[in-house]
C-alpha cells in the first residue's frame, strides 16, 4: 500500500504510469549500468596496467568466467523459480571426479562424461524430491547435498587430484582447443548463454518458471504445476553443474576433488548483481552473465594490481552488498 | 452545544509531492458518538487517520482536542492525547502471549529490567473482561482472527484512550464476529469514548453509526446524521454522481432458460464437504452463500480440482468431465477466481499482459512453444478494453494499479481462456463502490453472453443484488436455495446458520 492511500485520482494515476514506464527503463538500465561499470573498469585498468588490455589477459579472463557462466545460468533460472542451490561447487567437482574415475577405469571419456552429467541430474532430482515432495527448504537440502557431494569427491579420490594424462586430444579439445583463435570454451559459453537467454524470455516453458517464482500460489491457481516446475529447475541447475564439471576436466586434464569450494557464493552473487531476486520471480541471463563478468574483471584487475588475495574477497563481498542495497531501495520505491 | 467537540479538525491539507491527498478537510467528533468516515479507496480516509495518529505531519490546518489546539508529531504523542488506533491489518506478535501483546508499548517504554508477567496478565485480564472471553496467557497465534482483533482493541484501550479509530475492522470478520465487535463498539461509546469508524460498507454504517462524514478525492464532502440520511445519498456523495441502481438488472422471466450449463452431482471431499449437487442454468448468475468456513470456497475449488480429494461427477453441457488437475478444468473451460487477489490471484510484480496470459500461455505461443509478445500484448489490450481496464499500457506491473483495476486484471486472466464457467470467490472484496458496480455489470453481461457465472460472497447485499438464485452452504452441505422474492438477508442467514438437523428448509 502506498502512503497516499490505496488509489490515486487520475492525475496521480497518470504519474504512476509514467513511473511504471520509467521502471521498465530502470530494469533495462541494470544491464546498461553493469556494462557501463565494466567499461569504466576496463578504461581505468588499461591505464593502470599495460598488461590488462592484451589478448592473453582478455582470453584468460574469459576462460575464467566462461565455464562458471554455465552454472550461473542454472542458478539464475533456479533463483527465478524461487529456489537456491548451495551445492553447485561440490556437484561440479563431483562431476569431474565421477568422469575422471570412470575414465581411469577404462571407460570412454565421452561416455564417462555422459554418466557424470546424468549423475548430477540425479542429484538435482534428489534435491528436487526433498523440496517438492517432502517440503523442505532449498537452502537446507542443498546445504546437506553440498557437504555430501564434497564427501563423495574426497571418498572417491582419497582426497588427491586425479591426473588424467591419457585423455584423448579430441576430448581435451573442448576444454583447451580453439576455433579460429577463439577458445572452444568461450564459444560454448556464448552459444549457451544466447540460447538460454532467448529461451528464458520467449518460451512458454520458462514463462511458467517466472510465474511460479513470482507467486507460487497464484501460479498453482493458474493451472501451472508449480512443483513440477521447481523440480525441473532444481534438476536443471545440477545438470548444468555436471556439464561445467566435465568441461573443467577437459580443460585441466585432471579431476580435483576440492574444486569449486566457495563457487556457490560467486555464482549466487553474480546472479543477484545481475538482477535475480532471492525471493524469486525476477532475473535475466544477460544480467547474471554481466554480473559474472564484472566479478571476474574485478578479480583479474586486483590480481594484476598485486592486491592481496585476501582483499579480493572483501571487495567482492562489498560489490555484492552494494548491488543488493541498490536493489532494495529500488524495490522499496516501487512498492 | 456548549462543550467543545472532543476532536475538531479544520482546514487540514496534506500533499505528497504533486498529489494532494487531503484538501481543506474538516471533521468533528463528539464524545460518545460513533462517527463513520466513508469514501472510496483513495478518497483520503487513511491519510486523514494517519495525520490524526501522528504518523504523517499535516501541511496545514488545525487539530483541536477539547477546544485546545494540539500538534501530533508522533504516534506516541497521539497516545498521550488519548487517541487509540485499531489498524485494518492485525499487527500482533503471533508467538507471544496475549498479555504481552496488549502491553507491548508500555513494556517498551518501561525502564524495568525484568518482566513482571503475573502483573501483566492480571492487568490484561481486567481489560479483556470488558471485551470478551480471552485468556491473557495464550499465544496470539492460537486465536481466531476476530479474537486477535479484540486483542488489538484491548491494546488500544490500555492507553486510556478517549478517541478510538477503527480502520475497516470487519474486513476479515464473519457476520457473527462483526456483530460482536459492534456490541463492543457501542459499549465503548456508551462509556463516552468517541469512535471514528472507517468503512465503505453501507449496511454497517447505517446499522451502527450516529453520523457519517464523506470524503472524496481528498476533499470534505458532507457530514450527515444517519437517522436522516439514506444509503443512496451517502453512496452518491462518495462517488460524486448518482448511481441509479447499485446492482445491474436481474434476469427477466422470459430470458430464463432451462438449459443446463453445468451440473455437479454428489460431489464429496474427505472432510470439507459432502453430497454437493446443483445445476447452473444458462444465462443465470448463481450465488453461493454461507458463513465463512462453511465450505463454500472448498466446494468450488474442489469442482475445479484445485484442492482436496474429490469424488463425484461434474458435467458440462451434459457431457461428463474427467478432471484430475486444475489444468484439466481450465482446458474444459471451468475457471476459478480466487478470493485473495494479492495472495494467490495475481503476480503483482509482473506485467498486466503476463498476468492475463498466465492461465494459458500456450494460447499466445507459436507452434514451437515460443511466446509471441505482440499477440500477448494485443490479447491483453483487447480483454482490457472489454473490461474497461484503466491502465497506461499493458506492460506496466499490476502492483501499480488500484484495487478495482487489479481485480479486473484477475477477471481478464479468467476471460483469456474463453471460459464456459467462471467461479468467482468474493469478486469485489477490497474494491471501491464505483468499480464494484462495474464488475457486477460485467458479470451480468458475461452471463447474458452465455458464460456460466457462479459468485461466492460474504456480503449478503451483493449476493442478493447480483444473483438470480442463491445456494446456501452450511458445514460442507447445501442447506437450501433461495430465488426471487425469497432472496432476503434473513432467509439466507437462517439457512446459513441454523442447525435444524435433518429438516433443511428450502425457501422458494
Amino acid at each position: 500500500m502506498s502512503i497516499v492511500g490505496e488509489r490515486m485520482d487520475s492525475a496521480t494515476q497518470a504519474a504512476r504510469i509514467g513511473f511504471g514506464e520509467r521502471l521498465g527503463g530502470l530494469i533495462r538500465m541494470r544491464e546498461t549500468g553493469l556494462i557501463l561499470i565494466i567499461a569504466v573498469l576496463f578504461a581505468v585498468m588499461s591505464f593502470a596496467s599495460p598488461y590488462f588490455l592484451t589478448w592473453d589477459n582478455m582470453r584468460a579472463m574469459a576462460m575464467a568466467f566462461a565455464v562458471e557462466g554455465i552454472v550461473v545460468v542454472g542458478m539464475t533460472i533456479l533463483l527465478i523459480s524461487g529456489g537456491i542451490d548451495l551445492s553447485v561447487g561440490s556437484v561440479t567437482a563431483l562431476a569431474m571426479v565421477i568422469a575422471g574415475l570412470l575414465f581411469l577405469g577404462g571407460v570412454d571419456p565421452w561416455l564417462a562424461s555422459l554418466v557424470a552429467i546424468a549423475a548430477c541430474a540425479g542429484i538435482g532430482a534428489f534435491m528436487g524430491f526433498f523440496v517438492t515432495r517432502v517440503g523442505l527448504h532449498h537452502f537446507i537440502v542443498s546445504l546437506a547435498v553440498m557437504v555430501i557431494a564434497r564427501g563423495l569427491c574426497l571418498l572417491g579420490t582419497g582426497g588427491r587430484p586425479l591426473g588424467l594424462y591419457t585423455l584423448p586430444p579430441e576430448f581435451k579439445f573442448i576444454g583447451q582447443g580453439a576455433i579460429g583463435g577463439i577458445p572452444v570454451v568461450i564459444v560454448i559459453f556464448i552459444v549457451f548463454t544466447i540460447a538460454s537467454d532467448f529461451m528464458l524470455r520467449r518460451t512458454t516453458m520458462f514463462r511458467k518458471v517466472f510465474y511460479t517464482g513470482s507467486n507460487e500460489k497464484a501460479a498453482a491457481y493458474s493451472g501451472i504445476r508449480t512443483k513440477k516446475v521447481v523440480f525441473l529447475t532444481t534438476t536443471l541447475c545440477s545438470t548444468l553443474c555436471g556439464f561445467a564439471g566435465v568441461i573443467y576436466m577437459a580443460r585441466f586434464g585432471s579431476a580435483q576433488p576440492t574444486f569449486g569450494a566457495g563457487m556457490e557464493l560467486n555464482v549466487i552473487a553474480a546472479a543477484v548483481i545481475g538482477g535475480a531476486s532471492l525471493t524469486g520471480g525476477s532475473g535475466t541471463i544477460l544480467g547474471a552473465i554481466l554480473g559474472t563478468i564484472l566479478l571476474s574483471v574485478v578479480s583479474s584487475s586486483l590480481a594484476l594490481l598485486d592486491v592481496s588475495v585476501y582483499w579480493q574477497d572483501i571487495i567482492r563481498g562489498s560489490i555484492l552488498l552494494t548491488a543488493v542495497t541498490a536493489d532494495y531501495y529500488f524495490n522499496k520505491r516501487r512498492g | 452545544m456548549e462543550t467543545p467537540a472532543l476532536l475538531k479538525i479544520s482546514g487540514l491539507s496534506k500533499s505528497f509531492g504533486p498529489v494532494r491527498a487531503l484538501r481543506d478537510v474538516s471533521f468533528e467528533l463528539r464524545a460518545g458518538e460513533i462517527h463513520a468516515i466513508a469514501g472510496e479507496n483513495g478518497a483520503g480516509k487513511s491519510t486523514l487517520m494517519k495525520v490524526i495518529d501522528g504518523i504523517l505531519p499535516p501541511d496545514s490546518g488545525d487539530i483541536q482536542i477539547d477546544g485546545r489546539s494540539v500538534s501530533i508529531p508522533s504516534p506516541l504523542a497521539a497516545q498521550k492525547l488519548g487517541i487509540g488506533f485499531v489498524h485494518q491489518e492485525i499487527a500482533l506478535c503471533p508467538d507471544v502471549s496475549v498479555a504481552e501483546n496488549i502491553f507491548m508499548s508500555i513494556t517498551n517504554a518501561s525502564k524495568a529490567l525484568l518482566m513482571n508477567y503475573r502483573d501483566l496478565e492480571k492487568r490484561a485480564a481486567t481489560i479483556l473482561a470488558r471485551l470478551g472471553n480471552i485468556d491473557p496467557t495464550v499465544m496470539v497465534r492460537s486465536l481466531s482472527i476476530s479474537q486477535q482483533q479484540l486483542v488489538e482493541i484491548a491494546k488500544a484501550l490500555t492507553l486510556d484512550c478517549r478517541i478510538l479509530i477503527f480502520d475497516e475492522p470487519t474486513a476479515a470478520l464473519t457476520e457473527r464476529e462483526a456483530k460482536k465487535l459492534f456490541e463492543i463498539i457501542h459499549l465503548l461509546a456508551g462509556q463516552g469514548i468517541g469512535i471514528v469508524y472507517i468503512s465503505h460498507r453501507m449496511a454497517e454504517i447505517f446499522d451502527n453509526c450516529d453520523r457519517v462524514t464523506v470524503l472524496r478525492d481528498g476533499q470534505y464532502i458532507t457530514t450527515l446524521d444517519i437517522a436522516a440520511a439514506t444509503p443512496e445519498q451517502v453512496v452518491a456523495s462518495m462517488v460524486g454522481r448518482v448511481i441509479d441502481s447499485l446492482y445491474p438488472e436481474k434476469l427477466r422471466d422470459d430470458e430464463k432458460s432451462e438449459d443446463i450449463l453445468l451440473e455437479v452431482t454428489n460431489l464429496s471431499e474427505a472432510t470439507a464437504f459432502r453430497d454437493i449437487s446443483f445445476q447452473l442454468r444458462k444465462a443465470e448468475i448463481l450465488g453461493i452463500g454461507g458463513l465463512i468456513g462453511a465450505g463454500r470456497s472448498e466446494i468450488v475449488r474442489g469442482i475445479c480440482r484445485l484442492e482436496g480429494q474429490v469424488i463425484g461427477d461434474v458435467s458440462l453441457h451434459g457431457k461428463p468431465l474427467s478432471l484430475t488437475h486444475y489444468g484439466d478444468s481450465i482446458a474444459a473451460g471451468i475457471v476459478y477466481l480466487s478470493e485473495d487477489r494479492k495472495g494467490d490471484g495475481l503476480f503483482l510484480d509482473m506485467s498486466i499482459a503476463a498476468n492475463i496470459s498466465a492461465l494459458a500461455v500456450d494460447r499466445i505461443a507459436t507452434r514451437f512453444g515460443l511466446i509471441n509478445e505482440r499477440r500477448e500484448k494485443h490479447r491483453a489490450e483487447r480483454i482490457g478494453r472489454q473490461l474497461s481496464l484503466k491502465c497506461g499500457h499493458v506492460g506496466q506491473p499490476v502492483s501499480t494499479l488500484s484495487g478495482g483495476n487489479q481485480q479486473k486484471v484477475a477477471i481478464a486472466k479468467m476471460l483469456s481462456v474463453d471460459p464456459k464457467v467462471i467461479f468467482l470467490d468474493e469478486p469485489t472484496r477490497g474494491v471501491d463502490v464505483g468499480a464494484k458496480a462495474e464488475i457486477h455489470r460485467i458479470l451480468r453481461k458475461l452471463a447474458r453472453d452465455g458464460v456460466g457465472i457462479v459468485v461466492i460472497s460474504s456480503e449478503l447485499p451483493e449476493l442478493i443484488g447480483v444473483c438470480d438464485r442463491v445456494l446456501i452452504v452450511r458445514e460442507g452441505r447445501i442447506t437450501g436455495e433461495v430465488t426471487g422474492d425469497a432472496m432476503t438477508e434473513e432467509n439466507i442467514m437462517v439457512l446459513a446458520s441454523l442447525a435444524d438437523e435433518g429438516r433443511d428448509r428450502t425457501a422458494a
